[in-house]
C-alpha cells in the first residue's frame, strides 16, 4: 500500500518499444523471434494500431534490386546516398542500409506485401530524386500503408502486447541503465508506470515543430525530448528536410505532401510564366535533383515573384493521361480532387515546400542501434546520423525496416545477456520521487489542480494554443530553407520567451483524452528540440544539404563534422565530431 | 461566413454549439480544431494524418458515418452535428473504444505464404507475380480501417449477432485474394456471422477508400462458402 500513488497502474515487461510505426513494428518482430526465456515485449503508441505516421508514406522504398535497371547495385545506392547527404552521413550505417534494403523488401513480400509489378512479373521500381537508377519499390502511392499492414499481421501472429493511445512522457534510468518509463493512458486518464529492462525508441520525427508540414499530428518529437532529458546524445539536429512539393491550398491542407512520385513518373515544375524553371537550377537532373536543390529552387522562384496565386509553383502531370495517373498515383488524384477541386489528369497542381523529415536524431552505434545509455536503442526517424545533410526519397522506409530489425535484434541480445530482474522502481525512494514529480509536472497543467485565483481567469486555458502557434510560425519563418545567424537568433529569443511562460499555462479538463493537455506536453517537448535545432544551426557556419545559411552560402571542407547535442548540468552542450574517414574499399566505390 | 457546429459532449450527454468562421475548402476537422483552439480545448476527439490516410477520425456527421478530415463543410447545407460512431463503446465525446477490432484481427487466420516460398532460405527474388494477379487484392489493401462501414451496417447497429462486419471481411478478402497466400478462410467467415449480411451495400456507400465491399469482397466470399457446402 505504501507504494501507492493515485491513479498509477504498474506493468512489467522485458522490452518496451515506444512507437508503432514501421520501425517499432519491425523491431518488435525481430526482438520476439530472437528472445529467450519468453521475454515479454510491449509496443506502445500514441495513436491507434495501424495508424502511425508511416501509413502516410507514399512514393516507395529504396532498394537496389535491379529489377527495372539491372545496372543497379548496392554500390551505386551507397554512393548516391553518401553524396547526397553531402558527406555527412555515417558511412557504416549507409553501407548497412544499402546492403540490407533488398532483403527487407523481399521479406515484406514473404509477409504478404504486393508490390506493383513489371511485365516480367518482377518488382516494379520507379525513378526518384537523385537516385541514379529506378530504385523505388512501391505499391501505387500507398507504400507506407502496405508496410504497416503486413508488419502488423506479423505482430498479430506473435505474443506481443500492443498498448495503444498510451503516451510515454518520461524515461527512467538508474546508474546509466534503462529501468522503465511512465506515460498517460489517454482513454482512461491513468498514469502507467512500465518497469522494463530495455527500451527501443521508435517514436518518429518532429515535423509538427513547423507550421507547414506534411507530418501527422503525432510527430511531435517526444522521443527526442525524452532521450535528451536523460542525457542521450543527439546528432545533426540542424538538418531538417523541406520537401519541395506540398499542397499550398486550401489552407486546411497546406503542407500536405504531394509525392515525389509525381515527378518520378514524369511530372514537371512550372512557374507563373509557364517556364520549366528547373532548367536554370539543375539543367541535367531537372525535377529529379535532390530534395534540397529542388526545394531551394521553388523557394527562390516564389521569392522573385514567379509564384502562383497561392504562393507556390505549378506541378503538371496531365500529359501522362488519365488512366496512367489513376493507376500510378491514385491517392494524389483523390487528394487533389477531394481537397482542392483539382483534376490532376487535366489541371496543374499548385505546390510549395513543406517540412517533411528530420535527418537529425538520436546518435546510435551504427550496427547495433545502441545509444550512450545502456539498454536504450533507437531506430527509424527518431535516430540520426544515417542520412547526413539530406535524405533521399525512399531511404527512410528502407531505414525503418533495416534498422528497426537491427534494434530488435540487438535489444533482444542485450536482454538475453543481461539477465538481471526488473528493477523495482517503486522500491527506490529517489526514483519514486521522480515519478511523483513527473505526475505533478503533468497535473500542474490542469487548472483543476491550481489555486482558485488562477482557475477563474477567463480563457487563460487557451493560451497554450497561442504559444504553440507562435513557436511553429517562428520555426517556419526563421529556421527555414534559408537561414542566417540573425534569423536563428531571433528564433532563439522567441523560444526562450515561450519557455518562460510555460509555468503559467493552465488548461481545463482532466487527464482523460484531453487535447488541451496534450498540447501543453507537445509544447514543452518541442521547445527542447527547437533549442537543439537552432543552436546547432547557428553553430554550423556553412551551407550543406538541407542546411543553407545566407550568411555562409558555401560548403566548407572544414565542416566535415557532425554536431552533437547533449544535456549537461541542465543546459545544452554542443560538441563537434569529425566525420570518420571512409574505408579504402568505399572510397574506391565513390571514385568510380 | 459562419457555420453552426454542434459537437456531442458525453459528460453532459448533449450537444454543445459553436459558431465557426468558414474559409474556402475547409473540412469538418478544420472546424473542430478551430473550436479546440478558440473555444473549448477539452473536447475529446481523435485524428492523426488529417489526409484521409489513417482512418482515425470517423464520426457520425449529420447522422452519416464519415471521416472528419475528408468531409468538406461546403458539402453540408444545414448546421453540422458531430456524434461519435454509434456501434462502439464511448470513451469520451467523439472518441470511441475500438479495441474489439484488434481482438478480431488477432483471431483471424493471417497470411501464409504458398509452400514454394515458405522456406526461409529462398528469396522471393525468383518469385514471378503478375500485375493482373495483384490487382484484385490491392483493392482491399486500400482499406484504411476507418470503421465507417462497421458503423453503417444495420446488422451490427440493430441486431445482436456475432457478425464481425464488413471491414474484417475486407481484410479477410485481402488475404484470400492474395495470389501468394495459401490459406482458405471460409470457415472463419462462416463461424463469424457473414451469413447475417444481406448485401444491402450500405457499407460500400460510406467507404472513403471506394472499395466495392459488398460486390467484390462479401459476395465472392459468401459464394465460396456456398460452393463448399454444396460440395
Ligand atoms: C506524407 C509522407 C510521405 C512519405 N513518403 C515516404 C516515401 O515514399 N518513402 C520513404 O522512404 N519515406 C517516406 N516518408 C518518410 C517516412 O514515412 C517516415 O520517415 C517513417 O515512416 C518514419 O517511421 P518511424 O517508424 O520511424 O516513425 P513513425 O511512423 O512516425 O511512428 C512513430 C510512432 O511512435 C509513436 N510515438 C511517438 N511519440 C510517442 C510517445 N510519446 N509515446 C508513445 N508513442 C509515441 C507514434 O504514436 C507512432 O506509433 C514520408 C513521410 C510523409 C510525412
Ligand atoms: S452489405 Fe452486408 S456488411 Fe454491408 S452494410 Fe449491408 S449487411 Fe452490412
Ligand atoms: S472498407 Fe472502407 S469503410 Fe470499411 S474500414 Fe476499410 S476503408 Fe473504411
Ligand atoms: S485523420 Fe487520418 S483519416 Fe482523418
Amino acid at each position: 500500500m505504501k507504494n501507492k500513488i493515485n491513479n498509477l497502474k504498474i506493468i512489467n515487461t522485458d522490452i518496451l518499444i515506444i512507437g508503432g510505426g514501421g520501425a517499432g513494428l519491425r523491431a518488435a518482430i525481430e526482438a520476439y523471434d530472437n528472445r529467450i526465456n519468453n521475454a515479454k515485449i510491449i509496443i506502445v503508441s500514441k495513436s491507434l494500431p495501424g495508424k502511425a505516421h508511416t501509413v502516410m508514406a507514399e512514393g516507395g522504398i529504396a532498394a537496389s534490386l535491379g529489377d527495372v535497371d539491372d545496372k543497379d547495385n548496392w554500390k551505386v545506392h551507397f554512393s548516391d546516398t553518401f553524396k547526397e547527404g553531402v558527406y555527412l552521413g555515417n558511412y557504416k550505417m549507409i553501407e548497412i542500409l544499402v546492403k540490407e534494403a533488398p532483403e527487407r523488401v523481399y521479406e515484406l513480400e514473404k509477409y504478404g506485401a504486393l508490390f506493383d509489378r513489371t511485365k516480367e512479373g518482377k518488382i516494379m521500381q520507379r525513378a526518384f530524386g537523385a537516385h541514379t537508377y529506378k530504385r523505388l519499390c512501391h505499391i501505387g502511392d500507398k507504400t507506407g500503408m502496405e508496410i504497416i499492414r503486413v508488419l502488423e499481421d506479423q505482430v498479430l501472429k506473435r505474443n506481443i502486447e500492443f498498448l495503444d493511445e498510451l503516451q510515454i512522457t518520461k524515461i527512467f534510468k538508474h546508474e546509466n541503465k534503462i529501468i522503465g518509463a511512465i506515460g498517460l493512458d489517454l482513454k482512461s486518464g491513468n498514469f502507467i508506470l512500465i518497469n522494463c529492462r530495455a527500451i527501443i525508441l521508435a517514436s518518429g520525427g518532429c515535423g509538427r515543430l513547423y507550421k507547414t508540414t506534411s507530418n501527422s499530428l503525432e510527430t511531435t518529437g517526444d522521443g527526442l525530448a525524452m532521450a535528451y532529458d536523460i542525457g542521450c546524445e543527439l546528432i545533426d539536429m540542424e538538418m531538417v528536410q523541406f520537401h519541395p512539393t506540398g499542397m499550398v491550398y486550401p489552407l486546411g491542407v497546406k503542407g500536405l505532401l504531394v509525392t515525389e512520385g509525381i515527378r518520378g513518373e514524369g511530372g514537371i515544375l512550372l512557374n507563373n510564366k509557364n517556364e520549366r524553371f528547373m532548367k536554370k537550377y539543375s539543367p541535367k537532373r531537372m525535377e529529379l535533383d535532390a530534395r534540397d536543390v529542388v526545394a531551394r529552387a521553388i523557394y527562390n522562384e516564389i521569392k522573385i515573384g514567379n509564384g502562383t496565386e497561392h504562393n507556390g509553383v505549378y506541378l503538371d502531370i496531365s500529359h501522362k493521361g488519365a488512366s496512367f495517373i489513376k493507376k500510378k498515383l491514385p491517392a494524389m488524384y483523390e487528394q487533389f480532387k477531394e481537397f482542392a477541386d483539382i483534376d490532376i489528369t487535366k489541371q496543374k497542381m499548385e505546390v510549395g515546400p513543406t517540412v517533411h523529415y528530420h535527418m537529425g536524431g538520436i546518435k546510435t552505434n551504427p550496427g547495433t542501434c545502441e545509444t550512450n545509455i545502456n539498454g536504450l536503442f533507437a531506430a527509424g526517424e527518431v535516430a540520426g546520423g544515417l542520412h547526413g545533410a539530406n535524405r533521399l526519397g525512399g531511404n527512410s522506409l528502407a531505414d525503418i525496416l533495416v534498422f528497426g530489425r537491427r534494434a530488435g535484434l540487438f535489444c533482444s541480445k542485450y536482454i538475453n545477456e543481461n539477465k538481471r530482474a526488473n528493477f523495482d522502481i517503486m522500491s527506490n525512494l529517489l526514483l519514486k520521487q521522480q515519478i511523483n514529480l513527473e505526475i505533478r509536472r503533468i497535473n500542474n497543467y490542469l487548472s483543476l489542480y491550481s489555486f482558485k485565483s488562477l482557475k477563474n481567469k477567463n480563457n487563460n486555458n487557451l493560451v497554450v494554443y497561442e504559444l504553440l502557434d507562435l513557436l511553429k510560425s517562428t520555426m517556419n519563418e526563421n529556421v527555414e530553407i534559408i537561414r542566417s545567424e540573425k534569423s536563428l537568433k531571433n528564433a532563439l529569443k522567441v523560444i526562450n520567451s515561450i519557455k518562460n511562460q510555460l509555468k503559467n499555462i493552465k488548461v481545463n479538463g482532466t487527464t482523460k483524452y484531453n487535447r488541451g493537455l496534450l498540447a501543453c506536453l507537445e509544447l514543452e517537448n518541442e521547445l527542447k528540440i527547437a533549442n537543439c535545432i537552432i543552436k546547432s544551426a547557428i553553430k554550423r557556419t556553412e551551407s550543406r544539404g538541407a542546411h543553407f545559411r545566407s550568411d555562409f552560402p558555401k560548403t566548407s571542407k572544414l565542416w566535415k563534422k557532425n554536431i552533437i547535442c547533449k544535456k549537461q548540468n541542465n543546459s545544452l552542450k554542443l560538441t563537434l565530431v569529425k566525420v570518420p574517414e571512409l574505408s579504402k574499399n568505399l572510397k574506391k566505390i565513390l571514385a568510380d | 461566413m459562419n457555420k453552426i457546429i454542434k459537437i456531442y459532449k458525453s459528460q453532459e450527454n448533449k450537444f454543445k454549439e459553436f459558431e465557426v468562421p468558414i474559409q474556402e475548402g475547409m473540412v469538418v476537422l478544420d472546424a473542430v480544431i478551430y473550436i479546440l483552439e478558440h473555444f473549448d480545448s477539452t473536447i475529446s476527439v481523435r485524428w492523426n494524418c488529417k489526409a484521409a490516410r489513417c482512418g482515425s477520425c470517423g464520426a457520425e456527421i449529420n447522422g452519416l458515418p464519415k471521416l472528419m478530415c475528408k468531409t468538406r463543410i461546403d458539402s453540408i447545407k444545414e448546421d453540422i452535428e458531430i456524434k461519435p460512431l454509434k456501434i462502439f463503446k464511448n470513451v469520451q465525446d467523439i472518441v470511441v473504444d475500438v479495441s474489439d477490432t484488434w481482438e478480431i484481427k488477432k483471431k483471424m487466420p493471417g497470411f501464409e505464404i504458398i509452400n514454394k516460398f515458405s522456406n526461409k532460405n529462398i528469396s522471393t527474388k525468383e518469385m514471378k507475380i503478375y500485375e493482373i494477379d495483384v490487382e484484385r487484392a490491392q483493392e482491399f489493401k486500400k482499406c484504411i480501417e476507418c470503421f465507417l462501414c462497421l458503423d453503417s451496417c444495420h446488422v451490427i447497429r440493430e441486431h445482436k449477432t456475432n457478425y464481425i462486419g464488413p471491414m474484417h471481411v475486407v481484410k479477410t478478402a485481402s488475404f484470400d485474394m492474395n495470389p501468394i497466400d495459401k490459406k482458405i478462410r471460409i470457415d472463419f467467415l462462416d463461424k463469424n456471422g457473414i451469413r447475417y449480411c444481406n448485401v444491402t451495400k450500405c457499407c460500400t456507400e460510406v467507404c472513403p477508400a471506394h472499395i466495392k465491399i459488398t460486390d467484390n469482397a462479401i459476395i465472392p466470399e459468401k459464394e465460396r462458402i456456398n460452393d463448399k457446402k454444396i460440395l
